[in-house]
This record gives structure tokens, sequence and C-alpha cells, in this order.
């Protein structure tokens, strides 16, 4: 029997972005996406309030444009779940810059709770081990993500994944714009990119 | 084994693949994304070759979708290649090249309209054009090499200058029978 998650994912969140210095950050639908604004806002961070399954897949491309620079996709379990074939992508593409992190509450937080896969024998860090990544863990105390949070900021061979188990609840609702060419253009300026 | 050059002698109407990847070259695409379709393996071993594009195989096509999303955050221009079967399973992703504006190329080439021996291609080749169009994409379409050619490159001119999400189709006709 799986030990029951403790962790509050707005602690993870912030003391895995504490130190994030240049980290560019794209955020899955929902709750990733309230809980990386729950930061602190960021020119440097692009938030998803739809395109489910794109996260990762969104950090590849970007990741791909700027190999000088960490890229870090932050999402949950449901949203990491329906991109699973981008696993295989990614793992192929091999990049060395991106990490995916998923806060995973084993739920569907934003639609009722429902349980997800993650809950149900489903290991998101296997299948990323068996496509290639070269690191996974799974992550349950707050130390051990003060921990990751250090290793992200540093250089690896090739892409990670890690699962961060969280207590399945709905913590107040911290929204950023949902005009996505207002992120966009905000955050292409970020890098330096006028807008057009 | 050498890898495949584009040749620049070859009139568009024998050689549209080489004259696609120039164009593409020509509007500065720094990455391919795939799905593999027979009629686009001669522009999927051009870029592959190319050192300066990073080409990404994809196992479902909106992955494309995303990483042109991604790309353009980062400053790269992106191209996607799929067959028209493929154009079902990007309807949702493309929500974020729509609401985001994000510039967006998909080369399209079609199945299931000419001499197709494969019913199954049918349903989905009928539904490309209105699906793509409802979602918010601007479809053009080409049915001759020459046309082809100048498409694409207008399409990409409206895509990367102009901020727009396009899908070129590809007519079956053009790519010709499949041999079995």
């Amino acid at each position: 029997m799986p030990m029951q998650a403790q962790l509050d994912r707005r602690a993870a969140v912030a003391a895995l972005l504490k130190n994030r210095k240049d980290t560019l950050v794209v955020s899955g639908l929902g709750s990733p996406t309230y809980d990386l604004h729950s930061v602190g806002d960021h020119d440097g961070n692009f938030y998803l309030w739809g395109a489910m399954g794109g996260a990762a897949l969104i950090g590849l491309g970007l990741a791909q444009a700027q190999p000088e620079k960490r890229v870090l996709a932050l999402t949950g379990d449901g949203e990491q779940l329906m991109g699973i074939g981008g696993m295989a992508t990614i793992g192929v593409a091999r990049p060395r810059n991106l990490d995916i992190v998923v806060i995973d509450n084993q739920h569907f937080g934003e639609t009722g709770m429902q349980a997800s896969h993650t809950g149900r024998g489903v290991d998101l860090t296997a299948i990323a081990a068996a496509c290639g990544f070269v690191g996974t863990a799974t992550l349950r105390t707050l130390e051990e993500v003060e921990r990751l949070a250090r290793q992200l900021v540093e250089p690896s061979d090739g892409p990670r994944l890690f699962v961060i188990k969280v207590l399945a609840e709905n913590p107040p609702r911290s929204l950023p714009s949902r005009d996505a060419v207002f992120i966009k253009n905000r955050f292409r300026a970020h890098l330096g990119f006028a807008a057009a | 084994m050498h890898p495949p050059q584009p040749n620049p002698e070859a009139h568009a109407s024998d050689d549209w693949p080489s004259e696609l990847y120039r164009i593409l070259k020509a509007a500065d695409v720094r990455q391919m994304s795939y799905v593999p379709d027979a009629g686009h393996s001669q522009l999927i071993r051009l870029f592959s070759a190319d050192r300066d594009v990073t080409t990404n195989v994809l196992t479902t096509e909106e992955e494309g979708v995303a990483i042109a999303a991604g790309a353009w955050l980062g400053g790269q221009r992106s191209v996607l290649l799929m067959q028209s079967s493929g154009v079902g399973n990007c309807i949702n992703m493309l929500s974020l090249s729509a609401i985001g504006r994000f510039p967006l190329l998909m080369l399209v080439t079609m199945r299931g309209e000419w001499a197709e021996f494969n019913p199954w291609q049918v349903p989905m080749s009928r539904a490309t054009q209105p699906s793509l169009e409802a979602i918010g994409l601007k479809v053009m379409r080409a049915e001759t090499a020459e046309d082809l050619v100048e498409t694409v490159e207008s399409a990409a001119a409206l895509a990367y200058d102009s901020d727009q999400q396009i899908a070129v189709l590809i007519g079956q006709r053009l790519i010709g029978k499949k041999k079995w």
C-alpha cells in the first residue's frame, strides 16, 4: 500500500522555484498554473489555460530554441498523462536543458477530484526512464524538493522527470493572465525578442 | 551513405520537395517535426540531414503544434509535417496556436481523395479542411508542384511575419498513387 502523500503543493512549488535563477518555466493547465503564479508572476513564465498534454512539448520546443537556458515544464499528473506519448518524443530528442516536474496529487483536481491513473499503479518516472530520460525520481518530502531545486539549475546530460507526490486538495486559486498573446509577447521580450 | 542534397537545377515539377526545403530554409526555419508520410519522405530526409535544423519525430501530430509554440517562445521558427489523418489528432492543441496567435505552418499531405485504395483514409480526408477552419486556421491548397512551391512561400510569410496559423494541404493528385 503506497503511503499517503502529506506534502502541500504550494509549499513544494515554492521550494522548487525559490532559486530558479534564469530558468524558463511552462506550466500545465489547472493547478500547476495557479501554483506557478502563486510563487510570484515572472516574465519567464508561460502559463497554459488549455492545450492539455502540451506543457512538456512546449518545453521541448523552447529548450531546443534556447539551449543555453534551463527549461522547466511544471505540470500535473492528468496533464502529463494526456501527453504521455510526448515522453517518447522528448526521450528521442534528448534535450540537455529540459526537466519535467509533475505535481502529482493522483487526481483530476480541476474537475471534481476524480482519481487519476497515478494513484492506481501508473508510474510516470518508470515510463520516463523507459523513454530514455537520464534522471527520474519520486519525491515525498520538502527536504527532497529542496535538494531537487538545487539539482535543477545544474547542467544535465539529457531530459529528467521528477514526480512530487502532494496532498489532493485545491488551495485558493492564484490566477495569472489568461491573455496568451500578452503572456507570449512578455515571455519573448524577456528573452530579447521584439514584438512584431 | 551520402546525405540527400537538394538539386538546385531541378524543375519544381519534378523536385518540389527540394524547392520546399529551399523555401523553408530561406524563411529561417530552425525546427521541423513530423509524423511520417510517404509524400513527405524526401523533405524529411533533407531536414534530418541538416545540422542547423532540429528535427523531432512525433508519436502523434499535436505534439508538433506544442513544439512549434515553444520554439516561437524561444525565438525560432518551426514547421510541422503530417498527413491528413493526423489533422484530427491536432484539433484541441490548435487552441494554443489560435488563442496565443503563435505562428504555425503545417504542411499536410492529403490522403483519401484521389485514387485512394484505403477507405479508412476517406472520413478524415473529408474532415480535414472543415475541422482546421473550424478551429481557426487558414487553409491553403495546392494541386500542382508549381502552385505548391508558391503557396508554401506565401504561407511561410503569412505565418512567420504576420503571426498566422496556416495549413497547406498538398493534394493527393500531386503526391501520386501509393505503390503496393
